[in-house]
């Protein structure tokens, strides 16, 4: 199964997004990554260890919220053994997507990036 | 540089000196970071860089290339933010290019080439957008063309590379800010010079003095006889900016 990655400069904002979306994601392993010793930030090898956590063979998604988030997970999904993919998308609606897409018995690592993705179009207000 | 064991000692010393001026430079560089970010760049380098000299202090029989790795994977752990990845990440990965042939001029050259490379790709900024590629660029470049063209000695050609990092430094002053925290800020970055690019000189300037020390005896070097570099940052801003176009916002 696909696991997820929440990467978030909040602890609290990365378990209560993995909260969310393990609402819709079923038995999908997903894993918090958030802040930087007890602070606000993001460090690199906790989300090393958040992808091994989450991963059980078939590769993870990482969701990120901002800047340096973005850039330790890319070093994170580097140094992992892994097969990990960072999503370019919304943190909060590509993590509830991509942890359907998780929960469909054909799901593979580029269908979950590219379900987490499709939320990059969502408005809020039609 | 000769045998790995002088080769050790000097990555030994680049270290403790780096940290030592990092500590110096603390408080400067996290004012820097006041005015533009959120002001914790002088206490996560300083921070981050006397762990990594401690972490190779006693490192009698490592490879070169493997404490200058140990120096970015202790930076990665140690210092937060997107400083960690950037620096210590691009040092890692440019480890490499010391793995067969230690350090040489040649050798120093790729691993130059392929901090610049990584720090660009991981932080997808280009010329320009007030980051510490306005001061590595032309400082690379400067080096690069100073040992495979100009035929001159390393540490001559570390000169003028510092000497292009430091016109580089000046050159984020009066530019807009496009990543990073700083670039929330729009015009208001605007005056302000960019921490990381200064934190990249000191860096620089503390090889150049390691260098000084190791290399002493190859060549003479007189600071003041050294040339000012021909390349402007604005030059390079050039073909910085055509590979780079998607590294926009």
């Amino acid at each position: 199964m696909i696991g997820l990655v929440i990467v978030s400069h909040s602890a609290t904002a990365a378990e209560g997004i993995c909260e969310v979306a393990a609402e819709m994601g079923g038995d999908a392993p997903i894993e918090p990554a958030g802040g930087d010793d007890g602070e606000i930030g993001t460090s690199a090898p906790a989300i090393e260890d958040a992808i091994e956590a989450a991963d059980d063979g078939d590769g993870v998604v990482v969701l990120v919220d901002l800047g340096s988030a973005v850039m330790n997970a890319d070093l994170a999904v580097e140094m992992s053994d892994a097969d990990a993919e960072i999503a370019d998308a919304p943190i909060l609606e590509g993590a509830v997507n991509a942890a359907v897409e998780a929960t469909s018995a054909k799901a593979t690592l580029d269908s979950v990036v590219e379900r987490a993705e499709e939320a990059r179009d969502y408005r809020k207000l039609s | 540089m000769a045998d790995a064991d002088t080769q050790r000692e000097a990555v030994r010393a680049a270290a403790e000196n780096v940290a030592d001026r990092l500590e110096d430079e603390k408080e400067y560089l996290t004012d820097l970071d006041s005015a533009i970010g959120d002001a914790d760049h002088g206490a996560n380098m300083s921070r981050g860089f006397r762990a990594a000299a401690d972490a190779v202090a006693d490192a009698d029989d490592a490879e070169p290339s493997d404490l200058v790795k140990q120096v970015g994977t202790t930076l990665i752990s140690e210092v937060g933010g997107a400083s960690g990845p950037l620096y210590g990440g691009s040092i890692m990965s440019a480890s490499q290019t010391f793995a067969e042939d230690g350090i040489t001029a040649e050798t120093s050259v790729d691993f130059a080439e392929a901090y610049l490379d990584k720090v660009k790709d991981r932080g997808d900024a280009r010329i320009g957008a007030k980051t510490m590629v306005d001061a590595l660029t032309p400082a690379v470049h400067t080096y690069k063309k100073s040992i495979e063209q100009d035929d001159l000695p390393p540490l001559e050609a570390l000169g003028k590379a510092v000497d292009a990092a430091e016109r580089g430094v000046e050159f984020t002053v009066p530019i807009r800010a496009e990543k990073g925290r700083a670039s929330y800020l729009g015009w208001r970055s605007v005056g302000h010079q960019d921490p990381g690019a200064t934190s990249t000189l000191y860096i620089m300037e503390e090889l150049l003095a390691t260098a000084e020390e190791y290399l002493e005896g190859d060549v003479e070097r007189d600071a003041t006889a050294v040339e000012q570099p021909d390349e402007d940052p604005s030059d390079v801003a050039e073909d910085g900016a055509a590979d780079d176009d998607e590294g926009g916002e």
